[in-house]
């Protein structure tokens, strides 16, 4: 586009909030009850994290890489894009992560010994996304049936496969990484210009994230 | 603002123009005032619809019935003009959808835009467009933005040569590119220019407001109340009484009241989401208009607050 820098982030925001939120409440309605399925499946994947039972870690992955494929296609292809033309170039982003994953969980390339502090910053943002995020509707005074809910819409899902990479270890980690980090940056860009608190969320997480990576990695220097 | 000679020549000519107003004499009570399209003289009522962000609504049902709303309240009250672009999300289907509810109102005067920087997407995206409104051709097509004009505008004379659209324009906004503008509008042969033109961004009264008059270009006004931003500002703050000399209720119909009582103004197209605002901003196209002391004092009363 010619000009470019004379756009600010508002010239690019298509939709009101309302039309936003209310974009959940009905992705919600058609999906019900398959929310009871994605809550199973977050708790399958704290309590793999928590016992780390060997041969089953390669599971973990392959849950996030269904949520990621699936929230792709149902909620940012067949919904998102609907208001909002740039999703429909995202959307394929969420298929490629789907594949990342299933190829870390074929090839169990994860494992789930991390401790210190980027192991508890990875269980608060995962506690965050699976638990809290899902309240951020009612407590902003909005509907609850206009919850986002991990494997259903796309923050809590992006947010918790932050935390579970934060608790990982693996070569294949940094493969994984970057879509859920642009990810939670675009979804905090778009909330923040539509002036919605909710934008600190994704933030946070981003900030929070970095802090444990950049830990971890001095920590590493240290110890070599 | 100091005058200069330069301003008060300026000054003279809005005057004598607006002593011309070709605002349409057989206006009925309560009708919204019609202007003519200087390239044919066809009358359009002086307020339109946009729909950047209010028609982007997706696939809610919900809201596309409100839509179809506004656009019954907007035909009901007399308005013709919908402008919408294929940057807009989904406001081209909800339009599509609205005016199937309707029954296809035949006072639509559908303004379009094509937007790409390909010249061979133009034709197909501007076929697209007219399959999501669901009309056979369009009235106007606007290149966006003057984003790859160059392509678009012989395309589109071809076109308007051939029958497929009636009228040929191009947009800006917020003050983007007037210099640009100002030189297409000089040697291009349009029927329409949309620029932004409001109480606070008065900007196009230097040159292109003049300069529309002068080569017989109709102009659309975005953003008559900067997104919103305007009318959300003087929420709550109490509309001076002499607003009553011109039959203005609110602060909306005041601002709008202001923009089409420019002479060079042809239709100004504020969007909405409310029934009750696309009524208040029709009858503000009714009624008496302020002259230029009135503008003058309108425009600084707003700044002022
Ligand atoms: N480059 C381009 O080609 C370009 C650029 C910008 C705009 N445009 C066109 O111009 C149109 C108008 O510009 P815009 O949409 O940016 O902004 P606008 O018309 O200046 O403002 C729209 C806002 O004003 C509010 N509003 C409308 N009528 C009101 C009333 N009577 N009282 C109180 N509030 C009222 C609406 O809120 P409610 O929903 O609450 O009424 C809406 O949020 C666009 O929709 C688009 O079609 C074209």
């Amino acid at each position: 586009m010619s000009e470019w820098w004379t756009y600010r982030a508002e010239d690019f925001l298509l939709f009101s909030p309302r039309v936003y939120w209310r974009m959940f409440e009905l992705h919600n309605a058609a999906l019900w009850p398959l929310h009871l399925l994605t809550l199973a499946a977050s708790l399958i994947i704290i309590l793999l994290i928590a016992w780390r039972p060997r041969s089953w870690v390669r599971w973990l992955a392959l849950i996030l890489a269904i949520a990621w494929v699936f929230v792709g296609w149902s909620f940012l292809w067949h919904r998102y894009a609907t208001i909002n033309w740039a999703v429909a170039y995202v959307a394929p982003a969420f298929a490629v992560e789907g594949v990342l994953l299933l190829i870390v969980s074929l090839r169990d390339g994860l494992a789930f010994d991390r401790r210190g502090l980027a192991g508890w910053i990875g269980y608060l943002i995962l506690a965050f996304a699976l638990a809290g995020q899902p309240l951020l509707a009612p407590l902003q005074g909005r509907n609850w049936a206009s919850s986002e809910v991990f494997g259903i819409a796309p923050d809590p899902t992006a947010i918790a496969t932050l935390g579970v990479l934060l608790l990982a270890r693996g070569r294949l980690l940094p493969v994984l990484l970057p879509i859920p980090v642009l990810w939670c940056l675009l979804s905090g860009l778009t909330l923040g210009t539509m002036g919605e608190p909710q934008a600190w969320a994704l933030h946070a997480t981003l900030a929070l994230a970095t802090a444990a990576w950049i830990w971890t990695i001095i920590r590493q220097r240290a110890v070599s | 603002m100091r005058t200069t000679r330069r301003t008060f020549v300026q000054a003279s000519l809005a005057t004598a123009a607006a002593a011309l107003l070709p605002i349409s004499l057989h206006a009925q009570q309560g009708q919204p005032a019609r202007r003519p399209i200087p390239s044919t003289r066809e009358e359009i009522p002086i307020v339109g619809l946009g729909t950047w962000i209010t028609f982007n609504v997706g696939d809610d049902p919900v809201l596309r019935d409100e839509c179809a709303g506004v656009m019954a309240a907007f035909f009901a009250a007399g308005g013709r003009m919908i402008d919408s672009s294929p940057m807009y999300g989904s406001s081209q289907p909800v339009i599509g959808y609205g005016l199937q509810k309707l029954g296809r109102p035949s006072a639509l005067f559908s303004a379009e835009k094509v937007w790409t920087s390909s010249a061979a997407a133009g034709p197909p995206q501007i076929a697209q467009s007219r399959r999501f409104w669901g009309v056979p051709k369009f009235d106007l097509v606007q290149v966006h933005n003057l984003l790859a004009w160059k392509a678009h505008l012989p395309m589109l004379f071809q076109m308007k040569a051939a029958g497929a659209v009636r009228y040929v324009g191009i947009t800006t906004s917020e003050g983007r590119r007037h210099d640009l503008l100002e030189q297409i509008m000089r040697n291009e042969p349009i029927d329409f220019v949309q620029f932004s033109y409001n109480v606070v961004d008065r900007e196009a009264e230097a040159r292109l407001l003049p300069l529309a008059s002068e080569r017989g270009i109709a102009v659309i006004v975005n953003r008559p109340f900067r997104q919103g931003a305007l009318t959300q500002r003087l929420q709550g703050k109490p509309l001076p009484e002499w607003a009553a000399e011109l039959g203005a209720s609110s602060w909306a119909q005041l601002m709008l009241k202001f923009i089409l009582s420019h002479p060079a103004v042809t239709v100004a197209i504020p969007a909405t989401t409310r029934v009750d605002h696309v009524r208040e901003n029709l009858s503000a196209a009714a009624g008496p208009m302020p002259d230029r002391a009135m503008r003058q004092r309108i425009s600084a009363h707003v700044k002022a607050l």
